[in-house]
């Protein structure tokens, strides 16, 4: 057992755990954090998705060890109900979940895709999604949604530059 | 179809409810006393003093849209503020439809059609009586709009919530007038699901979420061969895991209880365990393929015959003959099978997303041997069910670990798990034949299909193994079809759309042979057999209007269709792909649907999208394979689905209906996909695929 201390959602955090502990084990069964779900257990299906230092990574392949003194964002820490992500915003628009499992890991995917590309075209897409499986089909609402998604971050930037305070 | 039909025993109240305000509900007479003292109220509308509208929701959510489509059924008629609108699932009990509560066979909506929206009226009028009481004037004065009672020709009003406690005291009328489709302003409009939000937060809470005080994490170690048994084990090694907890032995194997996932599924590594395989260790999809070519041989037990078969054949200026098969198939659900279960001196809890929570009841019952009244199972949301998460293993294994060792558990199924100890869509072979006239149209068809049986025989036959075939809609007056029960110890399950999921691929290609050996068009020769089947055939010309069905084409690219009716709904595809290096590639799907009276748009939408990328993974890529007993997949990178740059383009037309009630929609989409695709594959390399998945089994040339 180890001691692991990390910032997890913006909090610091730290954690007893085995260090070769999956994070997506350390989220869900320690502590309590269950947006993120398990789905293959070996990178296969992007259910566990979740951002390190604002890359997408797969938590079900990644020790907690590795997470020592990094930041993480879980799909709890990606908005807030008052303040949705973008990402939130236009999947909620669009209404896209069916069943909803896969749902966390294909926003944290489509968030780390629009934090390094502003407006991905349908390829960049398909590279950057092919890793999450949606069982239900949801994939076309899924690229409906990035593409709205890039419009309503494109929109707060422009109100993030007009507001004097520089904040909106 | 309706589950929630009144009989004797069972019959609508009102009940106020403890501080105040309404209930709307079912009082059954229970089977053993019929006195009154011995009623069960079950509650499915509640009605508080401060206006929250509570659906008690007796049917599961596995991703469908029912949690909002039941929603609109019951507002429609209640007339309530559509945003006070809360539901809870239900509990599972007898009259919300156990032990066959839940959701299957598309019925979710077709089955609650009538009692939701009868018992949102008869609700609506109770409170339109106790403000009529209030105001001493005829219930005929008054009306409602979006959740008050109003008094015409005046500003009076009252909400609901103020009526709520007096309305309880009332009777419930027995009959009310349903409102007209032409006065609807929920069903048919667009309405934005009601489990967005908490499935976008990560706050939707699905089985594998559930933790209970004290409850262990637990794994079960399964027999690799289906019916095996454990014959020894030495757990020394798992215990002494950091975080194992406890190893029990368990009917199906051995558990690994741990305190984290992580330690159970790392302990259960470590576990040696001695299996007696039992008879099925030599078991391979080769010899099952043998087995059921040899059951082709013998004639079977008859599904169909029409006319004089064998006069047709005899008379016929052309033959078409073809076998088809298909492999078993696993259901990967993202979330896989879990359940939760505590049981102390009170009895036992199970908590479970499941399409049929009064299965698990059952299951826990048979463990446990508590009666009904002692076994509490609680719904959660289902990371989708796709036909899996009837009954199953889980449930009774999940209660029985919790039994054994002692404590609350929360078994996990891993993928491997999954994947290898499922119960799976049968394989299925099917040896085709038809007879052509001198003009080429077919004048008589023969088939005999060998799988294993989902339920009892019947007669010799199971229906739902020939289910897309033997029913067919087609004019072709000679028709003559045969079963042949493959009995196999393989467990086989329903899978969205069951039988048609095989059947209407064996139907809807073959057609197309027929069509080219009596060199016709696919469309031409479709309209002209389904003259009697009006909205299939319509549904056939709306989607090959919308896809330019006779428009050329870009280079490369081919076209295919099929089409089928089935769980009360009508739909018709075309797929337009291309074939580059031996590899498919499905660009777009047009796909009509005629599903009646449609509730809400969006899910439709969501549900042909969905059923089409469900038919499509398992039409291109999968397969379940046994060899010396085992499955031989256990994850995504070896049984794979359809991902994002596979995604073609899907454009769904729902077909405006004169039908005022609801077809199924959650399984409809699904088996016209594949052989629209062969069909389209036929059109490009012209060669027909005649066993799936076509990844797997297109000519080398192609
Ligand atoms: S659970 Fe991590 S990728 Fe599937
Ligand atoms: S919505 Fe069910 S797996 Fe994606």
């Amino acid at each position: 057992m180890a001691t692991i201390t990390f910032t997890l959602n913006g909090q610091p955090q730290s954690v007893e755990a085995e260090p070769r502990m999956p994070l997506l084990w350390v989220l869900r069964d320690l502590l309590n954090l269950t947006g993120t779900k398990y789905g293959c257990g070996m990178a296969q299906c992007g259910a566990c998705t979740v951002h390190l230092d604002g890359e997408a990574i797969r938590s079900c392949l990644t020790e907690i060890s590795a997470v020592a003194g990094r930041k993480i964002t879980t799909v709890e820490g990606l908005g807030t109900l008052e303040h949705l992500h973008p990402v939130q915003q236009a999947w909620r628009e669009i209404d896209v979940p069916q069943c909803g499992y896969c749902q966390s890991g294909q926003q944290m995917s489509a968030a780390a895709l629009l934090a390094r590309n502003a407006h991905p075209s349908d390829a960049d897409i398909d590279t950057a999604m092919r890793g999450n499986l949606c069982r239900c089909g949801t994939y076309q609402m899924i690229r409906a949604a990035i593409h709205r998604a890039a419009e309503l971050q494109a929109l707060a930037v422009d109100a993030m530059a007009l507001s004097p305070e520089g904040r909106v | 179809m309706n589950d929630l039909t009144l009989n004797r025993r069972t019959f609508l109240a009102a009940s106020a409810l403890a501080g105040g305000g309404f209930a709307l509900g079912y009082r059954v007479a229970l089977a053993a006393e019929e006195s009154a003292s011995s009623l069960e109220f079950n509650p499915f509308i509640r009605i508080a003093p401060n206006d929250t509208i509570t659906l008690i929701l007796h049917k599961p959510e596995n991703g469908q849209g029912a949690v909002t489509s039941l929603c609109m059924l019951l507002a429609e008629e209640l007339e309530c503020d559509w945003e006070r609108l809360t539901w809870e699932f239900a509990p599972v009990a007898r009259v919300y439809g156990a032990p066959m509560q839940g959701t299957f066979g598309s019925s979710g909506i077709r089955s609650s059609w009538k009692p939701l929206r009868e018992a949102g009226a008869k609700a609506r009028l109770m409170l339109q009586s106790a403000a009529a009481e209030r105001w001493n004037v005829d219930v005929a004065q008054t009306r409602t709009q979006n959740g008050r009672v109003l008094r015409n020709g005046s500003n009076d009003s009252f909400s609901y919530g103020e009526l709520a406690t007096a309305a309880a005291q009332l009777p419930v009328p027995e009959t009310v007038t349903l409102k007209t489709p032409q006065q609807y302003r929920l069903i048919g409009k667009t309405t934005p699901r009601r489990d967005t939000l908490a499935k976008l937060t990560g706050q939707a809470r699905y089985g594998i979420d559930m933790r209970v005080p004290d409850m262990a994490f637990a794994v079960l170690e399964r027999c690799p061969v289906f019916g095996g048994t454990v014959q020894s084990f030495d757990a020394a090694r798992t215990r002494a895991f950091p975080g194992v907890l406890d190893v029990v032995q368990v009917s199906r194997g051995v558990a690994v209880l741990a305190s984290n996932t992580w330690a159970a599924l790392e302990g259960r590594k470590l576990l040696d365990i001695t299996w007696d395989f039992g008879p099925l260790a030599t078991l391979s999809s080769a010899r099952i393929r043998e087995m059921q070519q040899a059951l082709l041989k013998t004639p079977g037990a008859v599904a169909r015959s029409d006319g004089d078969v064998d006069a047709a054949f005899a008379q016929a200026a052309k033959r078409v003959s073809a076998t088809y098969e298909v492999p078993y198939l696993a259901h990967t659900t993202l979330e896989p099978p879990n359940a939760t279960a505590r049981i102390d001196a009170s009895g036992a809890e199970l908590w479970s997303g499941s399409q049929i929570p009064g299965l698990c009841q059952q299951g826990a019952m048979q463990v446990t041997g508590l009666p009904e009244e002692r076994v509490k199972v609680h719904t959660l949301f289902i990371g989708g069910g796709f036909g899996s998460r009837g009954g199953g293993n889980v449930y009774s294994e999940a209660a029985e670990i919790a039994q054994v060792a002692g404590r609350a558990v929360n078994l996990l199924y891993s993928r491997e798990d999954d994947v290898q100890q499922d119960r799976y869509r049968p394989c299925s072979l099917v040896q085709l034949d038809a007879a052509l006239d001198a003009q080429g149209w077919p004048v008589a068809l023969r088939g005999h299909v060998s799988c294993q049986h989902f339920q009892p025989l019947r007669n010799g036959i199971d229906r739902e193994a020939v289910a897309g075939l033997a029913d067919n809609d087609y004019a072709i007056a000679a028709q003559h079809f045969e079963y042949s029960p493959l009995e196999l110890e393989v467990p086989t399950n329903f899978w969205r759309s069951v039988g048609a999921s095989q059947n209407v691929y064996f139907m809807e290609a073959f057609l197309d042979e027929i069509a080219a050996a009596g060199n016709k068009d696919p469309l031409e020769l479709r309209l002209r057999l389904l003259e009697r089947a009006p909205r299939l055939r319509h549904a056939l010309q709306v989607a090959a209007e919308r896809a330019g069905w006779n428009t050329p084409l870009a280079p490369g690219r081919q076209r295919g269709l099929a089409c089928v009716s089935c769980f009360g709904s009508h739909n018709a595809q075309v797929v337009e792909l291309s074939v580059e290096n031996g590899r498919v590639r499905v660009h777009k799907v047009t796909c009509a649907i005629d599903c009646g009276q449609v509730v809400n748009p969006h899910t439709v939408t969501q549900q042909m999208q969905g059923g089409i990328v469900y038919g499509l993974s398992a039409a291109l890529y999968s397969e379940i394979t046994l060899e010396n007993g085992r499955v031989q997949q256990s994850n995504f990178h070896d049984y794979d689905a359809l991902r994002m740059d596979a995604m073609p383009e899907i454009d769904v037309i729902i077909i405006p209906s004169d039908d005022p009630t609801p077809g199924g929609v959650g399984e409809t989409a699904t088996p016209a996909i594949a052989p629209a695709v062969v069909n389209a594959v036929a059109a490009a390399i012209g060669q027909r695929v005649r066993r799936l998945p076509v990844a797997k089994n297109l000519p080398a040339q192609a």
